[in-house]
């Protein structure tokens, strides 16, 4: 077993073992390239450690836990973050821990490095995914580098590898990783050039930047760009970037920072420095055989290759999905600046679009008034719900971002324990509950209420509990989900808050003794200096959780509008008879109605007993995703249309195909929530966290699979639900 | 849920096919006892058979309650069973063939098993049938579904 190799003694058949970034730096090295001092991990020392420590029967369980195609990317992204934490808090065994160290120690344990992915590719160079594993810069200390090197050979399972696992020939017993340690150069000006840019093939690009290039790879730094002509070397073109940021090593990892004054008016690259980038580029390419797109840097005017590999250019699909999901990956920066836009701008319009629409008496509209008002509000609902997939949903990653960093600093037997620091954070939808929780109790304290309402004569409560319902319904009446409003029949709302009145077992939402320890913790990881960070990583973090529903519930307002626009329109149609012979008015909204019209997606057919002669197949177990921990044994109820929410009974289990921010005020009155739609952050889970309940999301095809009346168990510890009592 | 219902009875069809021997459930007064079995199935999936000698625990077992679970599973004792080994619970309940079925039984048991020939073929040897009940296929790890078998 060769545990690593050094970049001089790496040859041709190393290649499957030390990776593509190891062997083209090696190969670069030993032509005479400035090349920093570096040594390959190879792959053997990966299967070593996933062999002796059991990680890799654990990394079967987690990703086969459903099949692939039944999977979101989050689910994805959830399953790739608990491999990452199994990596993480499983050392590496003694022995092998020994033989790394005795590797390492003599050229790295004062250096600081980087600690790099190398991917050994079937067919390197077709397949050169970028950025689908890990890297670590400026990395100090062998307890550390060999802790970076796990967290390198966990990003084998990254979310981005899983979503090009076909690509990859991703396969748990012949898949492996080889890492490239390298000493740190830290170039005052660096960057990347292409031999032949992906888009024009007879250029090639050079792009730099100040400082470390990272930032320029991750995109948080914006570089200036020159165009060469490919076969010249003559530059065609230089376009300059707005220079304001640079990314500096810092006491760990980077930093990044304002770029100083004097820098800001001058390229970081003079003519004669482009050249030699690309002269670079182009010696790689005659080494290799093939364009090249390298990264390099300069330190005191000396020019030094960081990795090479060949230029790939996928042709994009717009069936493919997936480079959405991987540009949902966001900076802190980028985060920052999304915040405040969805909180000082998104949210604001849309509760004032909203509020204005709702002052526009629809009776009084003639029919092709209302037909236009619906045709509008159709519009606006759709252009807001682009915005919110342009904004709101990258958001939620401030939620990943903090739970990654978490993991990294906390190592916690659970990889999701950073939600609990998330919660209670004055959420709308648990405000809107507790509205109606208070309406409950006013309902609760004189029975004449009582009577009133199950008899249908909700009017003629007393004062106070109409007071109280009027102002819920007018915040959130009109909130919708796809299926209803919440307000849309008062007598069945206080019919389900009377519920709530009959005492409540369980703990309220809010903040908990925990919270407030876990977040002590986690913040005395950071010094003095780095502790503002931290305050903001967290609090980006918690706004993250908390707009994530909230934003739908902004969102769900706008499309209760739309969708009360469509009732009135649907009620005028109703009340004229179609065979009449009606003005075009009528016809012209009766045309906008139908159009316009929600669709009903049908159920895929689950089989019914009795419907085959012979046998008849029922699921007994069903795996999803833990989301929310805890165990309810009770009755389902099935939601599919907006009667089965109102008909929630206490203690029920809400089994629903997505939760909606829109439908759970019934919420308050569940035992538990199991959801077809899967994720560790999405609606369901942060509402069952908030309310302590347990959840299983991610169950396949669930509201088929469960009737309403079964008996169904929820564990959301191991993230099942089993169907029926547990005897024969 | 159609397309599943094919799927599970053939993957079903095929372990039973592809496994020799299974583990027989059995139990007397509360006491349950395992077996490990040579066994052979309907291919209508209704009817399992396997073969003891009648001074058995097992057989004893059954002339006393004639309920049992039959395990079958393609495990191959590595970490990939995780994802790829698939088990099935069968339960029923067992009783020896009668006279008049023996000898389709019999062929079907030793297309399957023929070196146990003269095994089944001595004189304290039972030929028994579990009619099957219900199928719990687990799948996965933790996949688990149920077919039921009707009468």
């Amino acid at each position: 077993m060769k545990l690593a190799l050094s970049l001089h003694e790496i040859t041709q058949k190393d290649r499957p073992r030390v990776g593509g970034k190891g062997f083209a730096l090696a190969a670069m090295h030993q032509s005479g390239m400035a090349v920093p001092e570096a040594i390959c991990i190879s792959t053997e020392a990966y299967q070593e450690y996933v062999s002796s420590t059991g990680l890799m029967a654990q990394v079967h369980m987690e990703l086969f836990r459903k099949p692939f195609e039944e999977m979101r990317w989050e689910e994805i992204w959830d399953t790739a973050l608990r491999i990452r934490n199994l990596f993480a808090k499983t050392p590496m065994p003694g022995a092998l821990q020994q033989k790394m160290k005795a590797l390492l120690a003599p050229r790295f344990s004062k250096k600081p490095v980087s600690v790099r992915s190398s991917a050994p590719g079937e067919d390197a160079a077709k397949t050169s995914f970028a950025g689908l594993h890990e890297s670590f810069v400026n990395i100090q200390g062998l307890e550390s580098i060999l802790e970076h090197i796990r967290l390198v050979w966990a990003s084998l399972w990254s979310d981005r590898a899983l979503l090009y696992r076909q690509e990859l020939g991703l396969d748990v017993e012949k898949s492996t990783m080889a890492v490239v340690v390298q000493e740190m150069v830290f170039g005052e000006r660096s960057g990347v050039v292409f031999g032949m840019s992906p888009v024009q093939e007879k250029h090639s690009a050079v792009e730099a930047v100040y400082g470390l290039n990272q930032g320029l790879v991750d995109g948080t730094v914006e570089p200036d760009r020159w165009i060469l002509d490919r076969k010249s070397g003559k530059i065609v073109s230089h376009h300059p970037a707005r220079r304001e940021k640079i990314l500096v090593p810092g006491p760990k990892g980077v930093q990044l920072k304002a770029l100083p004054r004097k820098w800001r008016d001058r390229a970081p690259l003079i003519d004669e420095e482009v050249k030699e980038v690309y002269d670079l580029a182009m010696k790689a390419e005659s080494l290799f055989g093939s364009p090249q797109d390298a990264e390099w840097t300069y330190l005191k005017k000396k020019l030094h290759a960081l990795q090479a590999r060949p230029i790939t250019t996928r042709s994009p699909s717009s069936e493919d999905q997936r480079p959405w999901y991987l540009s949902l990956h966001r900076s802190f920066d980028n985060l920052r600046a999304l915040r405040t836009k969805i909180e000082k701008e998104l949210i604001p319009q849309m509760d004032k679009e909203a509020h204005e629409m709702s002052l526009v008496d629809l009776s009084k509209l003639s029919d092709s008034a209302l037909a236009q008002e619906v045709r509008r509000r159709s519009q606006r609902h759709k252009e807001w719900l682009e915005i919110y997939r342009r904004d709101c949903i990258p958001f939620a990653h401030g939620m990943r971002l903090f739970g990654k960093i978490y993991n990294d600093l906390m190592k916690p037997e659970d990889p999701f324990q950073f939600t609990a620091l998330l919660g209670g954070s004055g959420m709308v939808s648990v405000r809107r509950n507790q509205m109606l929780e208070h309406l409950a109790e006013l309902i609760g304290k004189d029975p004449s209420n009582k009577a009133c309402i199950l008899e249908g004569k909700g009017d003629d409560c007393r004062p106070e509990v109409k007071k109280a319902l009027k102002r819920v319904l007018d915040q959130f009446g009109d909130l919708a989900w796809e299926k209803g409003r919440m307000g849309e029949d008062r007598n069945r709302l206080l019919k389900l808050v009377l519920q709530m009145a009959s005492g409540s077992d369980r703990g309220k939402p809010g903040t908990t003794g925990d919270q407030e320890e876990l977040e002590h913790d986690f913040l005395s990881c950071f010094d003095e200096e780095q502790k503002p960070y931290a305050l903001e990583l967290l609090d980006l973090a918690r706004a993250s959780y908390r707009l994530r529903d909230d934003d739908n519930i902004y969102l769900g307002k706008i499309e209760g509008q739309f969708l009360a626009a469509l009732e009135e329109g649907r009620r005028r149609i109703e009340r004229r008879s179609l065979t009449q012979n009606k003005p075009r008015e009528i016809k012209d909204l009766l045309k906008v109605v139908q159009s316009e019209a929600p669709v009903h997606k049908a159920g895929s057919g689950a089989l019914q007993p009795g419907q085959r002669r012979a046998f008849s197949l029922k699921s007994r177990q069903i795996v999803g995703q833990p989301a929310g921990p805890g165990l309810a044994m009770g009755r389902a109820r099935v939601v599919l249309g907006s009667s089965d929410l109102f008909n929630f009974e206490k203690g029920e289990i809400l089994v629903c195909d997505a939760v909606d921010p829109g439908m759970t005020f019934v919420v308050p009155l569940a035992s538990g929530i199991v959801e077809r739609r899967g994720g560790m952050l999405i609606h369901g889970a942060i509402i069952a966290r908030e309310y302590g309940i347990p959840c299983v999301t991610g169950v396949p095809d669930a509201v088929n699979q469960i009737k309403t009346g079964d008996f169904i168990t929820v564990d959301g510890h191991l993230g099942i639900v089993i169907i029926g009592e547990a005897t024969l | 849920m159609e397309k599943d219902f094919t799927k599970i009875k053939r993957d079903l069809k095929k372990l039973l096919q592809s496994q020799p021997l299974a583990v027989l459930a059995t139990q007397s007064r509360g006491q349950p006892y395992a077996s490990l079995v040579a066994f052979a199935s309907s291919s209508d999936l209704r009817s399992i058979y396997f073969a003891t000698t009648r001074s058995t625990r097992k057989y004893a077992n059954l002339a006393g309650d004639s309920r049992v679970a039959m395990l079958v599973d393609n495990r191959s004792n590595k970490a990939s069973d995780f994802r790829w080994a698939m088990a099935a619970t069968a339960t029923g309940t067992a009783k020896e063939v009668d006279p008049d079925e023996k000898e389709v039984a019999l062929d079907l048991y030793l297309s399957k098993h023929p070196h146990l020939k003269e095994f089944v073929h001595s004189p304290t040897c039972a030929l028994c049938e579990i009619r099957v009940q219900t199928f719990f296929v687990v799948t996965r790890f933790q996949h688990v579904v149920e077919v039921h078998v009707k009468t």
